[in-house]
């Protein structure tokens, strides 16, 4: 772990270093701070856009399931956590559940007590509700056919599920999910009313000692070069998606 | 259980009153967020290339940059300004930020970002044919708009900013972290009061969870509204 975070500053470092000169005073007299929060925003989005797809693919496929208890919880799931601000759940979870202590929460308490996993695990939570929606919409538009001609095949609906239902409903499916990673990408400024010092929150302590408005400038524009960065790497992507 | 109620001791009515406060931050900046978003996709459409690039920029720089952010910006730019402001009138501290309007304008700046382009592409889809009809009767150019164009434009760009709408209801949460009494900020107070966050903050999703119920139930009504006479 701190081999790892060892990495994190050499990279800062190495950043600033090269910076230096090139960007404005008031940026290069912060910079590794702001290049330490980005590299933080940069882990949390990486980890929960992984994990929600997955968790979120799971809730998809739940949402088409034969059984009508894992319909309704898929749907519950989508319902609430789409129906709900981030804040909020990030509050709840936080604020609300980790307010009951080591006693009531036992060896849970390392995690509610950490605002990075906290905010990991709802971004995660959260990014899965939407992801899940767009595979259902993606899935939906596959011609019924499909899964029949699979199933007299002799493939198991699991089976047709993995090789042909869902690879299909990824390629419909991967212009709306590329809107969603952006979403992912600026709710986790959020992260930053929990404590964690991601680029946000290193911009707001950043802030409070300088008070001046440059500062969310400079943030802004990196927030944006990230959002720039993504893009064209969906792109990329996309194009590759492509059915020729 | 009666911290939830109503009247001195309970919360309740002071988590309505929150509530309030969210739909009247999401209804205003609604309002602007719509005029701004149309002036913004008839610069994108204008023939004038400045036009639209500046457009173009002001949207790209929007989408890229977290709510948070650009609410925390439109806060302390308001402050600075107001601020200045004041001492250029020769006045001496003591002024109070006006808040909910700082939140107003950027939550109405965000609207306004995703909102042109529902409009733009709305404004596209309405044929020619129709609009050089509109000519051809001799309509003027202001009554081509507001008789054929803009009923139209509403019909198709609805569902889109339906969803807009409710990210937008969703956003006001942030205003919380302004200190604005909306009811996200009312519960974490409640819940620091009464040492309950939990209960006061589940109170405060589940309320979320009603007013985004709903805004789905308007949105399809004013949906079925607009679509009234069309073939299905």
């Amino acid at each position: 772990m701190s081999l790892y975070q060892d990495l994190k500053y050499a990279i800062s470092d190495g950043v600033c270093y090269a910076a230096q000169g090139v960007t404005p005073e008031g940026f290069a007299t912060y910079c590794p701070r702001y290049i330490d929060g980005f590299l933080v925003t940069l882990e949390l989005l990486l980890l929960s856009s992984a994990l929600g797809l997955s968790i979120g693919t799971l809730v998809a496929v739940a949402r088409v399931s034969r059984q009508r208890a894992l319909r309704v919880g898929a749907w519950a799931w989508s319902y609430i956590f789409r129906g709900t601000p981030l804040l909020v759940q990030l509050w709840i979870v936080y604020y609300g559940l980790g307010s009951l202590g080591p006693e009531k929460l036992g060896i849970l308490w390392p995690f509610f007590k950490s605002g990075w996993a906290v905010g990991l695990a709802v971004l995660t939570i959260n990014t899965s509700a939407y992801i899940a929606e767009i595979l259902r919409g993606g899935i939906g538009t596959l011609p019924p056919g499909q899964l029949e001609a699979a199933l007299s095949c002799g493939m198991s609906r699991g089976m047709a599920m993995r090789r042909i239902l869902l690879p299909q409903a990824f390629r419909v499916a991967w212009p709306a999910y590329g809107n969603e990673l952006i979403l992912l990408m600026k709710g986790s400024a959020l992260v930053s009313t929990i404590t964690v010092m991601d680029l946000m929150g290193q911009t707001r302590s950043v802030f409070a000692r300088g008070y001046s408005l440059e500062t969310y400038m400079y943030s802004a524009v990196l927030y944006a070069l990230l959002a720039l960065l993504l893009t064209a790497g969906l792109r990329a992507v996309e194009k590759r998606l492509r059915v020729a | 259980m009666e911290l939830l109620g109503f009247g001195a001791e309970g919360w309740g009515d002071d988590l309505l009153r929150g509530a309030a406060l969210t739909v009247q931050l999401a209804v205003v900046s609604l309002a602007i967020g719509l005029t701004f978003g149309m002036v913004l996709a008839l610069a994108k459409l204008s023939r004038f290339a400045p036009l639209r690039w500046l457009a173009q920029g002001y949207t790209l720089f929007i989408r890229g940059v977290p709510e948070f952010l650009i609410l925390l910006l439109a806060f302390f730019g308001t402050e600075k300004a107001v601020a200045a402001g004041a001492a250029l009138l020769g006045l001496e501290g003591g002024i109070e930020v006006p808040k909910f309007a700082a939140a107003v304008g950027g939550l109405s700046a965000i609207f306004a970002a995703y909102g042109c382009e529902v409009i733009r592409g709305a404004w596209l889809a309405v044929p020619n044919g129709q609009i050089e009809a509109g000519h051809s009767v001799g309509l003027s150019r202001w009554q081509i708009f507001y008789r054929i164009r803009l009923p139209q434009l509403w019909r198709i760009a609805l569902p889109g900013l339906g969803n807009l709408w409710l990210v937008m209801l969703k956003d006001t949460s942030l205003a919380a972290v302004l200190a604005i009494d909306e009811l996200l900020r009312v519960a974490k107070v409640a819940g620091e009061v009464t040492r309950q966050p939990l209960m006061f903050l589940l109170a405060a999703g589940a309320l979320y969870l009603v007013l985004t119920a709903i805004s789905d139930k308007l949105r399809a009504s004013f949906e079925a509204r607009a679509n009234r006479g069309m073939a299905r």
